[in-house]
């Protein structure tokens, strides 16, 4: 979790936390890297249409928009993973660099959101108990606690950007 | 209370305002992932937007669904929904 120190938002990662963090953040760069499918429902949310009843006025619009947004998307994922400590440890960011963060976070946790089906009456800790009974072992366990730590993760950062 | 002695006002001609000369609007929609806090730190950040109004706007998107998050000129207003597309936030541009 981040907390600030001065002018940098300080987080410190232990082992697992770096490591989950990592995997999520190198699936973010493999979404990206892939020619980008507007039939997933990932795609279409990490790149909205801007006219939702203009498909044709949308598309010619992500023409050249949607190669900058791309690039960014990935530059942000790419120095994140560059900054994690690998094995855990502590990260240090200045104000620009934590804005990279809370958009790679973001990213993150609307493909995994998308993933796990979320929606705005989700009740997070009702939905992980019900995953971890019906089988602890599961995708969807991991991926809900996932998805949680990634939660608070971006909430600390938030607050720790905001003073 | 005695209705005011008025003089009745000329009731203007009211025409429609042509839809070339509506705003443009940039609306922002709610999504179950985005945190309040970030949303309203977004708001802040791209539009220079005090906290309370921030805050406002943001409720605005949580409680109604979508609230409109800047107007003016068409090409301004894609440029500020692709700036929040960059920040994760579902934006879209519609005529006021």
């Amino acid at each position: 979790m981040f907390v600030r120190e001065g002018d940098v938002c300080v987080g410190r990662f232990d082992p697992s936390g770096a490591a989950v963090l990592q995997q999520v953040m190198i699936e973010v760069v493999g979404l990206l890297s892939e020619r980008l499918d507007r039939a997933d429902p990932v795609v279409a949310r990490l790149f909205p249409d801007m006219y939702p009843d203009d498909p044709d006025t949308s598309a010619e619009l992500r023409r050249y928009m949607e190669d900058d947004l791309k690039s960014a998307k990935l530059d942000q994922a790419g120095a994140m993973l560059a900054a994690l400590p690998p094995g855990g440890g502590e990260v240090r960011l200045d104000e620009e660099q934590a804005e990279v963060w809370l958009r790679g976070l973001t990213d993150a946790r609307l493909a995994l959101g998308l993933h796990l089906g979320l929606r705005d009456d989700t009740d997070l800790v009702e939905e992980m108990d019900e995953a971890v009974l019906r089988d602890p072992v599961s995708v969807r366990a991991a991926q809900l606690s996932v998805y949680a730590y990634l939660s608070e993760l971006q909430e600390s950062l938030v607050d720790a950007l905001m003073g | 209370m005695a209705a005011p002695q008025v003089t009745p006002v000329e009731t203007p001609d009211t025409t429609e305002v042509p839809a070339t000369d509506r705003p443009w609007v940039t609306i922002v929609w709610n999504d179950p992932v985005n945190l309040m806090s970030y949303v309203t730190w977004v708001f802040q950040k791209l539009f220079g937007y005090s906290r309370e109004k921030a805050e406002r706007l943001m409720l605005d998107v949580h409680h109604k669904g979508k609230a409109i998050v800047s107007s003016g000129a068409r090409e301004r207003m894609e440029h500020d929904a692709s700036r929040l597309h960059a920040y994760g936030l579902w934006a879209t541009v519609d005529q006021s």
